[in-house]
């Protein structure tokens, strides 16, 4: 029984971590996109980032997720973009939490750019340095060092988050630990595997956690 | 010929004036300080030259050409303006190293970037870059800091800092190099080498305009004072002259000031 279960719920971790890897990989760089969005010196493309990004923010991930996943096949000619099964919960959740995470992301991008000294740009212009050389060679790390903190917050609280997925059934490590209460694999009425899940994201919460301190003390060379 | 030559210069904030009617020239070979009390219009004259601020109205010539023009929009294109720039150094008051690198890389990563530019950049690229570092290097030993070249920022002291900005300046060879009250900023123990460093810039006649509190050191160094007083120059001459004898009363009384102090 033991091995079923761990069987089951690795399976359904993987989904999880998988989700969190795309929300990641998608919401990293958008998020900067935003933020640039929302510091942008033409005001109509300013104000409809932060319209965007106030939407995003003010309403529940969840029901982010039933919109992005039901809406489409009611109002798209051709029915639901999403494809069958699965795969379309799965593309479906990395949609709405790419897009939910990166308007998080773009507001501590935002502090953390606004937080360099504007004397740092005001060099590297006299230096006679692009706009793009300034941000990727003086701004960039400056910022990063600066936000790291906030970020590592906002990623480990991704890594739970990923269970909402569940209210359109993607099968991640919560679902999975749910089934064997509900009844599958040919067991039912079985609770622990559902408070077990809760080991797995300890663990790789405490991973993640030795990751960003090791991060943070990488950056401790320069102020 | 000049230099530079700044012809009627105006800049205000709202409606507040910073700067009036501005005309100055400058020589090649020669230092220039401006003196004059806080919110005179110094810092914000230096910025202009570096097109930090632009100007209302005026115009700016380097060696003939114009190279800033009011009422000449062409002349403040953005992609041009990045090349224009490298007319001019500037050597700010809170020196702005960039924290995240060494001495050494401060003073080159401007060049290294530059020469990205240059059509032979992908055939040469080692011994471009290899060359960048020499140079740098000299820079930092001429500014007496061989041994802080792979320093951070946070490890050297702010007089050494100062100096790192100082060569950094100086890595682009450009025509003028611009201090903006370069040791204000400073423990007074640390101005010293700081001042000493100018002051043997000005022996080896590089072209100067510095932003000072400093009066013995604008005497001494510089061959010509402009004294600013809100927004106006109010006097400008050898620099003996305009601190030891100053023609205009209100020079006589900023400088009185100084001297009790």
């Amino acid at each position: 029984m033991f091995l079923t279960v761990i069987g089951a719920l690795n399976e359904g971790f993987l989904q999880t971590l998988k989700l969190f890897a795309v929300t990641l990989i998608g919401a990293v760089p958008l998020g900067l996109v935003v933020s640039f969005g929302s510091m942008s010196s033409f005001p109509p493309l300013r104000w409809l980032t932060k319209t965007v990004v106030w939407i995003i923010r003010g309403t529940p991930l969840m029901l982010q997720l039933i919109i992005i996943f039901y809406i489409p096949g009611y109002v798209l000619p051709g029915g639901s973009p999403w494809p069958s099964g699965e795969a379309g919960r799965f593309l479906a959740s990395a949609v709405a939490f790419i897009i939910n995470y990166a308007c998080y992301f773009s507001e501590i991008y935002r502090g953390g750019i606004q937080g360099v000294p504007v004397g740092q740009q005001e060099a590297g212009q006299v230096l006679g340095m692009t706009r793009s050389q300034i941000f990727f060679h003086v701004t960039l790390l400056q910022m990063v060092k600066r936000i790291v903190p906030p970020m590592s917050n906002e990623i480990i609280t991704l890594v739970k988050d990923t269970s909402i997925a569940r209210i359109i059934s993607m099968q991640e490590i919560i679902w999975a630990g749910y089934s064997f209460l509900k009844g599958s694999h040919g067991y039912s009425g079985l609770l622990w595997p559902l408070f077990f899940t809760g080991v797995y994201y300890l663990v790789f919460n405490g991973a993640l956690t030795l990751l960003f301190g090791w991060v943070e003390k990488k950056l401790d060379y320069f102020r | 010929m000049a230099i530079l030559e700044v012809q009627n210069i105006e800049k205000h904030f709202g409606a507040t004036r910073v700067l009036e009617d501005i005309s100055f020239s400058l020589e090649q070979g020669q230092a220039l300080a401006i003196i004059g009390s806080s919110g005179s219009g110094k810092t914000t004259l230096l910025r202009c030259l570096n097109f930090l601020e632009t100007p209302n109205q005026g115009k700016i010539s380097v060696a003939g050409k114009v190279i800033f023009d009011a009422a000449d929009p062409a002349t403040q294109r953005e992609s041009e303006v990045r090349k224009k720039r490298l007319h001019f150094g500037m050597v700010f008051q809170s020196f702005n190293l960039f924290p995240q690198y060494t001495a050494l890389k401060n003073v080159t990563l401007a060049k290294e970037l530059l020469s990205q530019e240059r059509p032979d950049f992908k055939q040469n690229k080692k011994a471009i870059l290899e060359e960048i570092q020499a140079e740098g290097r000299e820079l930092l030993r001429k500014m007496g800091l061989s041994d802080r070249a792979n320093h951070f920022p946070c490890q050297l002291s702010g007089g050494q800092q100062q100096r790192v900005a100082i060569a950094r300046a100086l890595a682009l060879k450009p025509d003028i190099l611009c201090f903006d009250e370069p040791t204000s900023a400073l423990d007074p123990e640390l101005t010293g080498e700081v001042l000493k460093v100018i002051r043997s810039l000005a022996e080896q006649k590089t072209t100067m305009i510095i932003v000072t509190h400093e009066m013995a050191f604008a005497r001494d160094v510089a061959d010509q004072v402009i004294f600013m007083d809100e927004g106006v120059i109010v006097e400008q001459g050898e620099a003996r002259q305009v601190i030891e004898n100053p023609r205009e009363e209100r020079t006589r009384q900023f400088l009185s000031r100084y001297a009790e102090n």
